[in-house]
């Protein structure tokens, strides 16, 4: 009888301990939660805004990573599923959901007014977090002398030999094989809109695929091209020359053709902290904070005012420097809208074959 | 069971039957939870399928009026009318996104198309009539996206296990092959049956070998191989499967080694292509195979053997005539058990194979957690089950006519 009269209290026990600690995951008391892309670049937000944000106001913070892709944010909040509030996402997702009512619309006037921010960082659902590229990256110990200067070179496996580290997706890949085909910048995405442009752009991909390493999570990056994996590969220039700084190595970047974007923080509309997330997105959007962050890691930034005071040696290695933007090309967010769903389709069947 | 009951005498029976009931409820607790937890959310997952019900929860007025129309030529003004009242009153709530991505999947441009069209109605643009819609966008005169909303209006769907073989229904009701550049299914399907087989063969020819020489050596011995046998075994599939990613890189230690002897001059491909797929899958499977094979080689009586070579037998043909059927369960066992967890893999081959590497579950992943098109991921399962289900009812046929 004692050995029952334990057991029960032992399943009691238990079960409380699941109550509790289920009741530990509802949505009021848990931090609020920010969501990044990992690696370097959720490192220097961390230390250009969130640590110092939990220090002043005492509101704790929970971080979470993603890759993307509106579909993930649709089932969080159409599933009644609370456990983001702030998202840093990409253009195309940010025009989607926000059409789809997902996210919060902004209260601009707190943020400083619209005229506070370079125009591409304003949206009515969003405010730019970074201003960056996708760029060709390359490790300067493999490739001695004259690297890379165009795509055209990136397609170029005789004079570069060695396989190529490449987004596993349709937006950015398409976009550079056409520049590769010669394609100028202005035409890129006119040639798109057309059927035939999008069957020379998988052409020029088809050239290209046996040497291609795609890659899913942009972290991984920088262990491809250090490995000697990849001879180069896609990337955004942030992480390199963070692994520069911080692993003492000696990769390089050439901004020929770069394509260049913001990302922007979002509220998610099922937020159950939208005023704890309007606060931080005030903070992190302060002219006087966000110069904080390039000296974490290299990009441009959104706020008019902290362009200008920063200073000029933290803009060599991004979008903010005109050098860099010669025959740069703007990543277009409404054509990915519309031809989003349909290029991803072909394109998984492509990469599949 | 009831006839060998009826055979035996009341008595017994009457004994019987109690204690049936008592092992029934002491398994009860797990069963119960195996059907709350395990049984129940499958089948409904699994039920995704089949059902459709995004077009009739959203729009319940237009998915019963499009049942109801023949799908033939265009809908009347009266069907359109229907559709574009609740397409407006959807936008309105922000709940058009589920038909509108559900159409999405089927016709490609869909969603485009009733958000513009539904934000040109609430700007004041008129839908009455086809003819109304048609001024909006010339689009809506495309029989294709009617019959994509017909087949859509539920309760039951063919169209995502149509979608996983390659195949949808076409504007004219026939199932008709998707083009050339989209068609991907039927292709992972068969890779992944080849890539387990491979497997499943690889770790047969190198596993038997080392069961038998774990089996046959003195339990002092035998002891710490099979430790290096389960050591991996206890080891996570992901870890494993980083492990040969450092071994097997271009610049990776297997290549050094090779340089090094000399042996090559410029390091071979072994990794992002389907040769890493096969090492690290069968490395990650062997033990599955081994350990069956094993307890069932322990459980043959060396005397057999003596026996046979007392007879005149040569070692080569006691062992074929005599140890081998002996042992053919285990293999059975062991090889079915690595080709079902092959089909099911998509770590692996994620992390050193190359884009024609992926197998199925990498596609039922994609659409579980990055598309969020869970029909499909369903529809996909579906189909992988099937054949998995097959095997096992095989396995256990051979199982019971091979002698043990």
């Amino acid at each position: 009888m004692k050995r029952w009269a334990r057991m029960v209290a032992t399943l009691g026990l238990t079960a409380t301990t699941i109550a509790l600690s289920s009741c530990g995951s509802d949505a009021p008391t848990r931090p609020l939660t920010i969501v990044g892309w990992g690696g370097s670049s959720q490192d220097a937000h961390r230390n250009a805004y969130w640590t110092s944000f939990t220090k002043t106001t005492g509101i704790k913070l929970r971080e979470d990573t993603w890759h993307g892709g509106v579909g993930v944010i649709r089932t969080k909040v159409i599933g009644g599923d609370s456990s983001w509030d702030i998202v840093q996402v990409e253009t195309e997702d940010l025009i989607l959901g926000c059409e789809e009512g997902l996210f919060q619309p902004l209260d601009w006037a707190a943020l400083g007014g619209r005229g506070a921010f370079v125009p591409s960082a304003v949206h009515e659902c969003g405010v730019g977090a970074m201003l960056w590229s996708y760029l060709i990256g390359y490790d300067g110990d493999r490739i001695k002398g004259p690297g890379p200067q165009s795509w055209a070179d990136f397609w170029d496996v005789k004079r570069f030999p060695g396989k190529r580290g490449m987004r596993k997706t349709p937006k950015y890949s398409l976009e550079f094989a056409l520049l590769a085909d010669g394609v100028p910048p202005a035409q890129v995405y006119p040639t798109l809109r057309t059927a035939s442009g999008v069957d020379r752009a998988f052409r020029k991909l088809d050239a290209l695929k046996p040497n291609i390493v795609w890659w899913s999570s942009i972290s991984q990056v920088p262990d491809l091209i250090g490995s000697g994996e990849v001879a180069m590969s896609v990337t955004s220039p942030g992480r390199l020359i963070v692994a520069n700084q911080t692993e003492k190595r000696n990769f390089k970047v050439s901004w020929h053709g770069n394509i260049y974007a913001v990302d922007y923080w979002v509220i998610l509309s099922n937020s159950p902290r939208k005023a704890e997330a309007n606060e931080l997105l005030r903070y992190m959007t302060r002219p006087e904070n966000q110069m904080r962050l390039p000296t974490f890691i290299p990009t441009g930034l959104t706020s008019v005012e902290a362009g200008k005071r920063i200073d000029p040696r933290y803009k060599r290695d991004t979008p903010s420097d005109p050098a860099n933007m010669t025959d740069a090309l703007a990543l277009d967010g409404d054509f990915w809208v519309e031809y989003g769903d349909q290029l991803t389709q072909r394109f998984n069947a492509w990469v599949a074959r | 069971m009831t006839p060998s009951i009826s055979v035996q005498p009341g008595s017994v029976r009457a004994t019987r039957m109690p204690r049936r009931w008592w092992t029934f409820a002491l398994v009860a607790p797990l069963l119960l939870f195996l059907l709350a937890s395990f049984i129940v959310p499958v089948l409904m997952m699994l039920s995704r399928a089949v059902t459709d019900h995004e077009l009739a929860d959203s729009w319940p007025k237009s998915a019963a009026a499009l049942s109801r129309w023949d799908g033939e030529g265009l809908p009347d003004d009266a069907l359109a009318r229907t559709v574009a009242a609740e397409m407006l009153a959807t936008r309105q709530a922000g709940t058009l996104n589920r038909v509108a991505n559900r159409l999405n999947y089927d016709v490609v441009g869909s969603r485009t198309l009733l958000y513009l069209t539904a934000d040109r109605m609430a700007a004041g643009a008129p839908g009455n009539s086809l003819a109304d819609l048609v001024r909006i966008d010339p689009r809506w005169a495309n029989r294709t996206y009617w019959s994509a909303m017909r087949h859509a209006a539920g309760p039951l769907t063919s169209y995502y296990l149509l979608a996983s073989l390659d195949r949808r229904i076409d504007a004219d009701g026939n199932i008709a092959a998707v083009s050339r550049e989209q068609a991907v299914f039927v292709d992972i399907f068969l890779r992944t049956f080849k890539i387990s087989l491979v497997v499943a063969l690889l770790c047969t020819m190198l596993g038997y070998p080392v069961a038998y020489l774990l089996a046959s050596l003195p339990e002092r011995r035998a002891n710490p191989l099979l430790i290096l046998v389960l050591l991996p075994f206890w080891t996570s599939a992901l870890v494993r499967t980083t492990a040969w990613v450092v071994l097997l890189q271009t610049n990776g230690v297997v290549n050094g080694l090779l340089e090094q002897a000399g042996l090559i001059d410029a390091p071979l491909q072994l990794i992002y292509n389907r040769l890493g797929v096969y090492i690290a899958m069968t490395h990650v499977l062997l033990p599955f195979f081994i350990l069956p094979l094993y307890g069932v080689m322990k459980g043959i009586e060396p005397s057999a053997m003596r026996a046979a070579s007392s007879l005149g037998a040569t070692p080569l043909t006691a062992f074929l005539k005599v140890y081998l059927p002996q042992t053919m369960p285990g293999v059975a066992a062991g090889a079915i058990i690595v080709f079902t967890l092959a089909l099911g893999y998509y770590i692996t081959p994620a992390l050193v194979g190359g884009g024609a590497d992926q197998m199925i579950s990498g596609s039922i992943a994609f659409y579980t957690n990055q598309s969020l098109n869970w029909g499909m991921a369903a529809a996909l399962s579906l189909l992988l089950l099937i054949p998995l289900l097959l095997m096992v009812f095989a396995g256990r046929t051979m199982a019971r006519t091979v002698p043990a």
